[in-house]
């Protein structure tokens, strides 16, 4: 129709030189991307779809000294949602599915999602039961994962929370024998490289990096029958005596270990809802009182190591007052002209002082200090208290006096506890261990044998018939101890009506194994004398404890009368046998 | 000279016309149409894992590619010149569509583009790419070539209308495609080059106007998005440098059918449709590419040959700017995909998932077989 124009032939090449440098500049493009960057775009690729994921490692399982578990590990899941992706995609109806799944308020969780909806974040329920879930995994909403993670689970709950303390949401240790020993117990976690998708769901796992290194495992020196014992008769003793708070340690002379540790008020590690900080405090190694009389063992054990007096020795302690400086020193009867033993027997604040006046500050101080008065135990555990003794150049007469029947200076019951561990090893002081010790380690002779012995032999006195601690007593087995019954110290003062009943003591006293220490603070009630209050905890869980370790008795006189006695302490006797019962199990 | 190229066949000419008696019974460009089923053969491969092994998604577009090849069948049996006396009302009846869809279309993801008939919904800007350039090659075989400047500023306004009407739903993409689609018909023409180079200075000193005053905002975005996809990373960048990855991660070989981690892991937006060549490239690597190119470019020189052999200015026309769109589109696909484009919604032409624009092609393809297979094999 139309004749070709003369320019035709050179524009269909052109045409087609058009096409050709567009397709060269396709395929110049593909080479481009696909081999000169080819490296930096397969990195940035990887970059964003293949993660590190943390692994989480088992934390080591906290044993007692028979290898029965205080604190131990189970897997459970964590819930959390892209809140992102899961408002994207969600309705009000998968919320309330959710919702009931997680066994949640719908508006609670649309609120916690809400706060974050711009992120891609949120733990909506941690540490969820393995049914609940397998439930949310079932229903398969987008944007919402689980996370594998550890609970920690606490099998002596009150019993034993106080030393084996409690880790964190994030399975750190926070307080106790875990905040300790965290290090040891939590393990390194590992990685894996994972893919994921667009979404940030996971879809499969590349390679693993590293595998969770679990933590290792720790045995205690705790005997959980013991400890449950102690438990129980504190704070049946708290309860009864409606006292403010209480503690009780009980050491293992031989070897420095804690056997137990128990404290009131308790707290459930398993269930911190009801959160009161005041009751997870392990009030035996941080909180501190004054010794009172419990103390004097250790005035007689100065001037007996100086030599000023013998156990013969006699102090008059006429007329029951004594006048130092301004102040008077007043015992609660007039005892009269007696011998040291009964001084002991008898807590006499006089015969105390007066002993004390025999000897320099300096002689008594160093003995309160070589039994571990006023620095820390060694024990590691967290919030320890190392107390005051003071500084014995500054004392005047009136404090050296105090000082000898336990005013004015201040102690944890564990310090009392190895002061007493010192009593009964023959004058050695040990560290004291929360673990397991294979062997007994050696320890630092800080009294002569023979001092220790012989203050040993007159804290039997305590126990007999005329003493102030006669409830202390345990059948079959010699018991040396002392009381105390000590004003509570407010600002400004002592409290007139304010108390904290003490009991220390070592039995067998002969061939001692066990030191103790019960401490019942603000008893009210009738009864608030160390003697009436704290001795029978420390009589009933003693006798437990020497049971259920096996001590040979060395008082068969004692079960000798007390059989014979037994028509009409058949109570007494009956509590004894439920208590090696209980502690058993 | 194409009698010239005749007289050269003359020794296998029994043979030929054998073969080519049959063929034009068919009305079917066999090489053609081989081309074709390639493409689409290469495209349900892809789509299979870019839709994430979705068998629904393949049968869904099984019946599409059936649905437009017997469009493309339908097509190709209608002679050229009965196309050319349908050609004005066609494009007249185009002009009436958009403008009707101005007034009532159906708005969709912020476009007004969709013309609701009752028993089918469509969008009218898709018969313009077919329609436009038949009418412009329509208009200018009517009149001397080479065209006036009467007559070029004629078929200008032709072009213009239509584009605009298309660039106001707003639809840039279309708009651009129909407008090339257009033009070429013009160059093919054979239009003075002084001529051109005018109006190309020209178009260069409107862009900055087209810039300020012409774009919607999201449309500048986009623009700018492309001159640097860095800066919006999370935004308007996001969809370029995902696929700029996957194309690159894919390397000289390709990760494997089915295992490229942007394609599989939902990193490539729009990956079975504008973005699906990121996949292809991703999973079979720069070999893939280049054999895919091949393919594309065994189409094109087919449609340029028919163009070649076209009998009429009407039909050299048309064929000629119907293979030259094809090309474009495939080109801004490819460009957008790989970073060299600006975003411009154009599906990869026989691959991508999505009907309305694959029917559009097919009748082109079918209007190129119909002037291929309707040649009078001896000049009267």
């Amino acid at each position: 129709m139309s004749t070709p124009v003369r320019s035709e032939a050179w524009r269909r090449w052109f045409i087609l030189g058009l096409l050709v440098c567009g397709a060269v500049g396709l395929v110049w493009r593909s080479v481009y991307l696909q081999w000169v960057n080819q490296d930096f775009l397969q990195n940035q690729g990887d970059a964003r779809h293949l993660r590190v994921v943390e692994l989480a490692a088992n934390r080591g399982v906290i044993m007692d000294r028979n290898n029965e578990p205080l604190a131990i590990s189970t897997p459970v899941d964590s819930v959390w949602v892209n809140p992102k992706l899961f408002l994207a995609s969600a309705g009000s109806s998968d919320v309330a599915l959710l919702a009931k799944s997680l066994e949640m308020k719908p508006e609670e969780l649309s609120q916690k999602i809400g706060l974050r909806a711009d992120r891609e974040f949120v733990y909506v329920k941690r540490r969820v039961a393995p049914e609940l879930a397998e439930r949310v995994a079932r229903l398969g909403l987008a944007g919402v994962s689980l996370q594998r993670e550890y609970r920690r689970y606490y099998p002596m709950a009150e019993v034993a929370g106080h030393v084996v303390g409690f880790t964190s949401v994030d399975d750190e240790g926070q307080e106790g024998i875990e905040l300790a020993f965290d290090e040891q117990l939590r393990g390194t976690r590992g990685a894996k490289r994972v893919l994921r998708d667009s979404l940030g769901n996971v879809v499969e796992t590349v390679e693993s990096i590293s595998e969770p290194q679990p933590g290792q495992d720790l045995v205690l020196s705790i005997d959980r029958r013991i400890q449950y014992l102690a438990y129980r008769e504190l704070k049946a003793a708290v309860q009864t005596h409606r006292a403010k708070s209480a503690s009780a340690v009980i050491l293992d002379v031989q070897t420095g270990e804690v056997l137990a540790m128990v404290n009131q008020p308790s707290f459930n590690p398993n269930n911190r809802a009801s959160y009161d900080t005041s009751h997870n405090r392990n009030r035996a190694v941080t909180d501190l009182f004054e010794p009172g009389s419990t103390i004097k063992s250790f005035t007689v054990a100065a001037a007996l190591e100086a030599g000023k007096i013998t156990p013969s020795t006699v102090i008059d302690t006429a007329p029951g007052y004594m006048r130092v400086g301004r102040n008077t020193i007043r015992d609660a009867v007039n005892y009269g002209t007696i011998d040291i033993s009964t001084v002991l027997q008898k807590s006499s604040n006089i015969g105390a002082s007066k002993i004390a006046f025999e000897i320099t500050p300096e002689q008594l101080w160093k003995t309160f200090s070589n039994v571990g008065f006023g620095v820390a135990s060694g024990s590691r555990f967290p919030g320890e208290a190392s107390g005051v003794i003071g500084d014995y150049w500054r004392w005047k007469q009136i404090q050296q006096a105090s000082h000898s029947y336990g005013y004015g200076m201040s102690v944890t019951a564990l310090q009392l506890a190895r002061a007493y561990g010192v009593l009964a090893a023959d004058g050695v002081l040990r560290p004291v261990s929360f673990v397991k010790v294979d062997e007994a380690p050696v320890g630092q002779q800080v009294m002569p044998a023979a001092v220790a012995r012989e203050v040993r032999t007159m804290l039997e006195s305590v126990v007999a018939d005329a003493g102030t601690g006669k409830r202390a007593r345990v059948t079959g087995y010699h018991v040396a101890g002392k009381t105390g019954t000590i004003h509570r110290s407010i600002s400004g003062g002592y409290a007139d009506d304010r108390f904290s009943a003490l009991f220390a003591g070592i039995a067998p006293a002969t061939k001692p194994r066990l030191a103790m220490v019960v401490v019942v603070h603000e008893p009210t009630g009738n009864e608030y004398h160390g003697g009436s209050v704290a001795a029978p905890v420390f009589a009933r869980v003693m006798s437990g404890a020497l049971r259920l370790l096996n001590v040979a008795p060395d008082d068969l006189q004692s079960m000798k009368v007390h059989q014979a006695a037994l028509p009409d302490g058949a109570a007494g006797a009956g509590r004894l046998v439920r208590t090696s019962a209980g502690g058993a199990q | 000279m194409t009698r010239y190229r005749q007289k050269h066949y003359l020794p296998w000419v029994d043979r030929h016309k054998q073969g080519a008696l049959f063929t034009r019974g068919m009305h079917l460009d066999w090489p053609l149409l081989a081309g074709l089923l390639l493409l689409a053969a290469i495209g349900l491969v892809v789509l299979y894992s870019a839709s994430g092994q979705d068998l629904e998604h393949i049968w869904r577009q099984i019946i599409r590619l059936g649905l437009a090849f017997g469009v493309m069948v339908g097509v190709a049996h209608i002679p050229p010149h009965q196309l050319e006396r349908w050609t004005p009302w066609l494009f007249g009846a185009g002009i009436i569509m958009l403008l009707a869809v101005e007034i009532v279309g159906d708005i969709s993801k912020g476009a007004q583009r969709w013309l609701d008939l009752g028993f089918v919904r469509f969008q009218p800007s898709e018969i313009m790419k077919v329609a436009v350039p038949m009418m412009v090659a329509w208009y200018l075989a009517e009149s001397r070539l080479p065209p006036s400047l009467k007559t070029t500023a004629v078929a200008a306004a032709l072009i213009f209308a239509p584009v605009g009407l298309i660039a106001m739903q707003p639809d840039l993409g279309t708009s651009l495609l129909v407008c090339t689609a257009g033009i070429f018909v013009v160059l093919l023409s054979g239009i003075s080059w002084r001529f051109i180079g005018t109006v190309a200075l020209l178009g260069a000193c409107a862009a900055p106007l087209m810039w300020f005053f012409g774009m919607h905002d999201y449309q500048r975005q986009r623009v700018l998005t492309f001159i640097d996809p860095e800066t919006d990373p999370l935004g308007t960048g996001y969809h370029i440098i995902q696929s700029m990855i996957a194309i690159g991660s894919g390397g000289l070989y390709g990760k494997g059918w089915l295992n490229g981690t942007q394609s599989q892991l939902d990193f490539i937006p729009e990956r079975s449709t504008d973005f699906i060549f990121a996949v292809f490239a991703e999973e079979f690597g720069f070999f893939g590419i280049v054999l895919l190119l091949a393919v594309y470019l065994f189409i094109i020189l087919r449609g340029l040959y028919i163009a070649n052999q076209a009998q009429n200015s009407f039909t050299r026309l048309l064929a000629g700017s119907l293979t030259i769109t094809f090309f474009v589109y495939l080109a801004v696909n490819i460009g957008m995909v790989s970073g060299l484009l600006p975003v411009v919604g154009v599906p990869l032409p026989l691959i991508s998932y999505g009907g309305t624009s694959m029917i559009t092609l097919m009748t082109g393809f079918g209007i190129l077989m119909s002037i291929q297979t309707h040649r009078k094999l001896v000049t009267t």
